[in-house]
């Protein structure tokens, strides 16, 4: 843009973006790789003039000045088409000629992504990378007075219970007088929480449920895997291998139709049933799919027209109360299947969820509450829902533990926790430390993205387009150009390696603390941070 | 790690064959306290069998107010023992008023009460003394149980026997539970002495209790009066055993499936599988995890041992008909029973419970793998 030209008022320089590209004219080779795989074409190729003046100062000599023109890579400033961070153009880049960095300044875009008057939408995570998680540490290590336990030699079962679980004499009776008991699922503690086919890619979603059939029928690991809210493949759902899957319902009852008449087919319960109420990512907020992903096979999997986007609604609009959307909805569930099979609501982390709470514990269907955290992660949503709505997952989950605790029922309405495990990392450390807290088992999502399939997301704003069907790794992506990058046997691969190194940095955390043969749900004693606050608010011990 | 020993005999004995064996035992505690458990009683006591003893420490005023309370009660005395300690001090043992053994006979109308009523109220009145004690300082109550005397102190378990005269006849018990402390805590409670009592069931436990705080939320959040106490991460042991025959109606082979349940492959083979697969479910917060050796009593005098599921810490069974012994060292039980046929001793394994019922004549092994007694 020419100096003398009017400015609008949404014209960004380089250094306005977030994100801005490194280039190497040297280096480059021109081929072309970087344009084409970025997702945003946030890089174009670009001729640029150079002048070349040539001045001599013999006498006689010849002064030229000539204008070259040459080739490279420019990075568009338009709001549109400004770079993600994803460094998909690094990753193609023979030459190692180009790289984007992480502006240190003020992101000044932010202001300016609203064009249209559509505030910006992103998939991903709420980009802050502190966590008290991360902050607590496992103090109570045996020493002397007690042998700990040796991770790699020792028998361990590190497995919970997913479920309603009648107090033991009431069990007995009921065993006895051949009464109805409550399904109860033995399972592993770390689920994979629901992302549903839509959401995924066809790949990432094949890769997953192949790696958790290795781990059950190869490995002896009870992992299970939620479908999220998006139905469920009708091959999958007449296939034996449904035991290890966790169908999601939640407010669009997208794919449900296909679910309910697959029953009668079935030659296998599922896990579980999870009734999806919230979502830590954007509570209050239903779940959306853009229209861009809506291809073919999703619409017949959803059971609706192509290309139109799906907002699920905030809540179940049939129903008006909290009877109506949990107690009802929690009976006709499980008796779809003839009470054979444990139902469920999952909520987002909320100052309510101990009404919630108080809520399940005089309802004998109900078989858990899952609690999502404001750190979930999210394929679409608006931005200042990610930013700024939710609650933090340890002290939801802690208050819940107690709460049930203080009323004689803290195993009988198992906590799921989830939202920010592992988000920097620290899978097994995060997972421990919450069911210490009181959590029955830990739903992760993101980091499985991460880990078992390379999503480049970070928490620092980094590409963030899972909603846009452009995802540069094809993990979230139905364009099938995108998504043969990802090859589903590789991602069952890294989903084993995850589960079996998860399990031995489990087992690292709790043979010191001396447990090796019941999941320590609640074991606070053993945990201490270097916050006074957050101990006295977590009722752990403060140390420093 | 605390040092245990325990004795049941046709035949009542001195509490101090158990002293002996602690004394043996020493280089396995620090003399930081000693607890004693007498019930089955011979000399005077045996006469009143059904009359609740009530065992405690008491100040001089303490023991004006116990007198005042009970008989509001009711409660008359009908036999006692008083602990008076001789004048001159004992280094290491601290300095009481008396140490009380009384028998009482039950207040008018108790009479009618069925066992289980009987029961509770007994458990009432020892859970108010405790409260009344622990506002002012001035009781320490350890049991009020029909045939059962407890006694629980400070100090090197010889030394204290001596200075409290232990050996004196009517102290003479067929079941005898001692434990010798290793003190892991500065400030000593005597509260959080071993063995612990409940209802006629009582333990003691070597090793910490590493899964402590869940089964404390578990136990106390039950509401059954006497769930209570837990100074020591060794008294849910007592609890649970009381919780599991008293309230879950298990035999003692069931203990054993509460608190160290069978993993997947092995439940699976048991004969009672369904039955251990809810049991272990719903009292999966029960689930001991620490290296734990438990010595118990039952109301009918039955003794057992138990150990971890890894069998982390030491335990021996071995006598004679007529004369077992339970001890966390063979010498223990050397020094005390050394005419037995040692090849006959038992070292329970992880699977393993160890029972001499009353009768005393032989050692049972019941193992986990092995078909239950069940109440259904």
């Amino acid at each position: 843009m020419s100096s003398n030209r009017s400015l609008e008022p949404s014209s960004l320089s380089l250094n306005d973006l977030p994100w801005q590209i490194e280039y190497n004219n040297d280096r480059c080779t021109l081929c072309g790789q970087c344009t084409a795989v970025c997702p945003v074409k946030a890089i174009a190729l670009h001729p640029f003039q150079k002048r070349i003046v040539k001045t001599s100062v013999g006498k006689n000599a010849e002064h030229s000045n000539a204008y070259d023109t040459f080739y490279g890579i420019r990075q568009d400033t338009r709001v549109e088409n400004a770079c993600i961070g994803c460094a998909m153009c690094t990753l193609v880049c023979p030459n190692d000629a180009i790289r984007p960095k992480r502006n240190p300044g003020l992101d000044r875009m932010k202001f300016h992504i609203n064009q249209h008057g559509i505030p910006r939408r992103r998939g991903g995570r709420r980009n802050d990378s502190g966590s008290v998680l991360d902050r607590i540490k496992f103090t109570r290590i045996s020493m002397l007075t007690d042998p700990a336990l040796d991770a790699g030699r020792h028998e361990f079962e590190m497995s919970t219970l997913l479920g309603r679980v009648l107090p033991p004499r009431e069990n007995m009776k009921c065993l006895r007088e051949k009464g109805w008991i409550p399904p109860v699922r033995e399972i592993y503690p770390l689920i994979i929480g629901g992302m549903s086919f839509g959401a995924l890619s066809p790949t990432m979603w094949e890769g997953l449920q192949m790696g958790v059939a290795y781990l059950n029928e190869e490995m002896g690991m009870p992992v299970r895997i939620c479908t999220g809210e998006g139905g469920c493949p009708p091959r999958l759902l007449r296939s034996r291998f449904l035991k290890y899957v966790i169908l999601q319902i939640a407010s669009g009852y997208f794919g449900w139709d296909e679910i309910i008449h697959a029953i009668p087919h079935m030659k296998e319960d599922p896990c579980a049933i999870e009734i999806k109420y919230g979502q830590g990512a954007k509570p209050g907020d239903g779940g959306l799919l853009m229209w861009h992903k809506v291809n073919k096979l999703i619409a017949a999997i959803r059971g609706v027209p192509q290309g139109v986007s799906l907002p699920s609604p905030p809540t179940h609009q049939t129903q008006y109360s909290i009877e109506e959307s949990v107690a009802k909805m929690i009976l006709s569930m499980s008796m779809a299947w003839g009470f054979r099979v444990p139902v469920y609501p999952k909520i987002s982390a909320s100052s309510t969820s101990l009404a919630v709470m108080n809520n399940l514990t005089r309802n004998e269907y109900a078989a858990g509450l899952a609690i999502d955290g404001e750190d979930g992660g999210t394929g679409a949503a608006y931005a200042v829902s990610m930013d700024h709505m939710g609650h933090p997952i340890a002290s939801c989950v802690r208050d819940n533990y107690l709460n049930l605790t203080s009323l004689g029922k803290q195993n009988e309405v198992p906590i799921f926790a989830g939202g920010g495990v592992g988000k920097n990392g620290n899978i097994a450390a995060n997972a421990a430390a919450l069911i210490m807290l009181g959590a029955s088992g830990v739903q992760v999502g993101k980091y499985l993205m991460q880990a078992a399939a390379g999503c480049v997301g970070t928490e620092e704003d980094r590409c963030n387009v899972c909603n846009l069907g452009i995802c540069p790794k094809g993990i979230t992506s139905q364009d099938p150009r995108l998504y043969r990058r990802l090859n589903p046997e590789d991602v069952a691969q890294r989903l084993v390696d995850i589960f079996v190194s998860f399990d031995t940095q489990l087992k690292k955390i709790v043979a010191p603390l001396g447990r090796s043969t019941s999941l320590p749900i609640g074991m606070s004693d053993a945990l201490g941070i270097d916050d006074k606050n957050i101990a006295d608010r977590l009722s752990i011990k403060y140390v420093v | 790690m605390c040092r245990l020993f325990a004795i049941t005999s046709k035949d009542p004995q001195s509490p101090m064959l158990a002293i002996k064996a602690l004394d043996v035992m020493k280089e396995g505690h620090d003399g930081s306290g000693v607890g004693l458990l007498l019930q089955d009683l011979g000399g005077t006591f045996e006469e009143m069998k059904d009359a609740p003893i009530l065992s405690g420490i008491f100040t001089e005023e303490g023991i004006c107010r116990l007198d005042l309370f009970m008989m509001k009660l009711g409660f008359m005395t009908k036999h006692k023992i008083s602990l008076k300690p001789p004048k001159t001090r004992v280094e290491g043992i601290p300095r009481r008023h008396i140490y009380l053994i009384r028998a009482y006979e039950l207040p008018e109308g108790w009479d009618a009460l069925t066992q289980e009523e009987l029961a509770v109220k007994l458990l009432e009145v020892r859970l108010k003394i405790r409260e009344m004690g622990e506002e002012k300082n001035d009781m320490i109550v350890f049991s009020f149980w029909p045939d059962t005397i407890m006694l629980k102190e400070i100090g090197d378990p010889m030394k204290l026997a001596e200075y409290l005269g232990l050996d004196r006849k009517e102290l003479e018990a067929r079941v005898i539970m001692a434990q010798g402390r290793q003190n892991t805590n500065y400030a000593i409670s005597l509260y959080a002495c071993h063995p612990f009592f409940i209802k006629g069931y009582c333990t003691m436990t070597n090793g910490e209790n590493t899964a402590f705080i869940p089964i404390k939320d578990f136990l106390s959040s039950r509401n059954i009066p006497g769930y209570t106490g837990y100074q020591s991460d060794s008294e849910v042991f007592a609890h649970i055993l009381h919780f599991s025959m008293e309230e879950l109606g298990l035999g003692i082979d069931g203990y054993k499936h509460v608190i160290t349940p069978l993993q997947r492959d092995d439940l699976a083979k048991h004969p009672n599988f369904e039955f251990l697969d809810h049991l272990k479910k719903t009292c999966r917060p029960l689930i001991i995890d620490g290296p734990n050796m438990v010595i118990g009593t039952l109301p009918d005098h039955s003794m057992f041992m138990v150990q971890d599921r890894k069998k982390l810490r030491p335990g021996v069974v071995g006598g004679k008909p007529g004369m077992f012994a339970f001890s966390s060292e063979i010498c223990g039980l050397d020094a005390v029973i050394p005419d037995r046929d040692k090849t006959m001793d038992i070292q329970p394994m992880h699977l393993d419970t160890a029972i001499v019922s009353p009768e005393r004549q032989e050692v049972n092994i019941c193992r986990q793998t092995e078909a239950l007694n069940l109440p259904l």
